[in-house]
């Protein structure tokens, strides 16, 4: 005879209260200043969903969010082909397939803010030698002036920091495609475009997911680069979602607002990552015809 | 359809072979006819793959040629030759359908749409594929995949030979049956030249007319079934087919009398004709071949009868399978009822006609 009880309970409470700790009751803090006016320790009011609307309403939030999504979405576009160009380009095996994947991971051992300090210098057009090199050649270029050379600069200096990711998740992918798929192509005749667009991209299709995702949540969450830049300006065209969080929380100290808009940048994030996996789940799976 | 004919053919991963183990496969001359069913069957890594891609054109062969029809191919590649691969784990573009995967050889060669449908309608029906042609490939089941693979080298009519490099490894016992005697059904439909590679004795012996038996980079012999069963020219033949294999027993060999274990039995006149003249090069040292099918068991000691003591004694259901220690040697044999007990004393005859020797390996009478 089966017993029924709520033992079962017990077993998995070592895993709730770990998940409590580290994130549940964080996550409740936020909720906790999302929902209430803070005057001081001993004096607060409840005020319902009053930050979310006035967040919602923030004209800065809209252009931080529009300048958040170009930007993530120029990130994908530029990294994810450029990369599997790379990998592709890369030699499969021997010495120098390791050479060149040390030198292809080589931007990702470097940490954000040295990241953002190499190029903040390497751009200088007084002593930086890209920054000078452009100027000399005729082009005026000067991100501390301009918003747009200040925007360029922060997403070359991201495609070079985390395009070899991509490389690299895509190198795997095609590393684990067996031979008898090349060679049963040049049997059937296959074009070179044919070989990549019929095997090596539906094999690639798992990790590209991942490259996806990974690539979208890290642009969606920028603050180092541009922060060390030019702190978000000029004006505040490289002012992305989490500068705008920070100039709330930190700077402004409007912990209400901030903690509301918390909530709101966590669930685009999820929604987003959503999205994107869902969809290419659906990709290439499916009957036609 | 086209004879394959391999002249001087050899291969060696490494440049400037010089002894013979510097090859993965050594010097070999052979034609094989036109709608013939081959199978190479040899060890892993006995060179029959790599054999098999020199004849697709995935390998280029270091020394010697490959003529199909008399056309030197040996410096096409493999779309410009008209040779279908099935590789050993199945091939298919997992995004397609079955029906764009069998039409994608077609596409490739710029047919019309029409008649690419009409061609892979009659394949797909020829493979038992009809129901699942507007099916997402990657769907199916491992045999219907292998199919497949196989499919997208019938659809093409200028093809002349279907390589088959261990097809049936992933598939399950019961459809591996069904599968192999599909294949029959198209080869005496097609009339195409099937060559297959495997190294399960049962596989090449049920499916092709004449077994290639490869080892260590080298062809040892070829011939029917029944040849390389009673008559194995090579010691590896001998061991390698057959379940158990040859017993291979150390002999000497003198003065018309061959000695196992210092016993001594006369040699027919036709086989010490042969061996004398090798008394010298060999050492007066041979080895008798005999399978454990033919080994004879007696009661009693008789005319050339040697005494053997039983080892174990197995009862298999339809016969026994019986061990013997003879000499230094040991002696299988399928007998049709049981000797005695382990430990017992037996006497093994050796019927002349089914008795080979080999010198050097290699057979002499």
């Amino acid at each position: 005879m089966k017993t029924y009880n709520n033992r079962a309970w017990f077993l998995i409470l070592p895993v709730i209260i770990c998940v409590a700790f580290s994130a549940i009751l964080p996550l409740m803090t936020i909720v906790n200043y999302s929902v209430q006016d803070i005057i001081s320790p001993t004096q607060k009011i409840f005020v319902g969903m009053e930050w979310f609307r006035s967040v919602m309403r923030d004209s800065d939030l809209h252009g931080a969010l529009s300048r958040q999504l170009v930007f993530s979405l120029a990130v994908l576009l530029i990294q994810i082909p450029l990369g599997v160009l790379i990998a592709l380009a890369m030699p499969a095996s021997g010495w120098r397939a390791s050479l060149a994947l040390v030198l292809i991971a080589l931007p990702l051992l470097i940490p954000w803010n040295v990241v953002g300090t190499i190029w903040q210098i390497f751009g200088r057009d007084d002593i930086g030698l890209l920054g000078h090199a452009i100027n000399a050649a005729g082009i005026s270029y000067n991100y501390t002036g301009s918003s747009i050379d200040a925007w360029v600069t922060v997403l070359v200096m991201d495609v070079w920091h985390w395009t070899p990711l991509v490389v690299l998740l895509a190198y795997a992918g095609l590393r684990s495609i067996p031979d008898a798929y090349y060679q049963a192509a040049r049997i059937d005749g296959a074009s070179r475009w044919a070989v990549f667009r019929f095997i090596e991209l539906p094999k690639m299709r798992n990790v590209l997911m991942i490259a996806v995702l990974l690539r979208f949540m890290d642009s969606f969450m920028i603050y180092t680069e541009p922060f060390v830049l030019t702190g978000g300006g000029p004006g505040n065209a490289t002012t992305f979602l989490s500068q705008y969080l920070t100039q709330k929380a930190v700077g402004q100290f409007d912990l209400g607002p901030a903690a509301a808009f918390s909530l709101i940048y966590f669930l685009i994030i999820l929604l987003f990552c959503f999205v994107l996996y869902t969809w290419m789940q659906r990709l290439g799976t499916g009957d036609q015809k | 359809m086209a004879r394959i004919e391999l002249q001087q053919l050899a291969h060696a991963y490494r440049p400037n072979p010089t002894v013979p183990a510097d090859y993965a496969l050594r010097p070999m001359t052979m034609t094989w006819d036109d709608g013939g069913a081959y199978a190479l069957l040899g060890p892993s890594g006995c060179g029959k793959t790599t054999l098999l891609n020199i004849i697709s054109g995935l390998v280029k062969p270091s020394h010697g040629r490959v003529l199909f029809d008399g056309k030197d191919v040996t410096d096409l590649p493999p779309e410009a030759r008209n040779i279908a691969q099935v590789f050993q784990f199945p091939v298919i573009y997992d995004t397609m359908t079955v029906f764009d995967n069998l039409a994608f050889p077609l596409r490739n060669r710029g047919w019309k749409e029409a008649a690419i449908r009409q061609r892979v309608e009659h394949v797909g029906a020829m493979l038992e594929l009809s129901g699942d042609l507007k099916h997402r490939a990657s769907g199916l089941s491992v045999d219907a995949k292998q199919k497949i693979s196989l499919g997208r080298g019938l659809v093409r009519p200028d093809v002349a030979a279907v390589l088959f490099d261990e097809p049936l490894t992933v598939i399950d016992p019961h459809l591996k049956w069904l599968l192999r005697r599909k294949l029959k059904e198209i080869h005496h439909e097609l009339k195409l030249s099937l060559i297959y590679v495997t190294h399960d004795q049962i596989e090449a012996l049920t499916f092709a007319d004449q077994v290639v038996v490869m080892t260590q980079g080298e062809v040892v012999q070829t011939g029917s079934a029944q040849d390389l069963f009673e008559q194995p020219q090579h010691t590896f033949v001998g061991y390698f087919i057959g379940n158990p294999g040859m017993n291979l027993l150390a002999c000497t060999v003198a003065d018309g009398m061959a000695g196992i274990g210092g016993h001594h039995f006369p040699l027919p006149a036709a086989v010490w004709q042969a061996l004398e003249p090798l008394q010298h090069s060999s050492g007066g040292q041979a080895r008798l071949g005999i399978r454990p099918e033919y080994v004879e068991c007696l009661a009693a000691p008789q005319d050339g009868s040697l005494p053997a003591t039983i080892i174990s004694m197995r009862d298999l259901g339809t016969h026994y399978l019986a061990e013997f220690q003879l000499g230094a040697n040991r002696v299988a044999a399928k007998l049709a009822r049981s000797a005695g007990q382990p430990g017992a004393m037996a006497w093994l005859h050796f019927p002349p006609q089914r008795t080979l020797y080999y010198v050097n390996e290699q057979r002499v009478a």
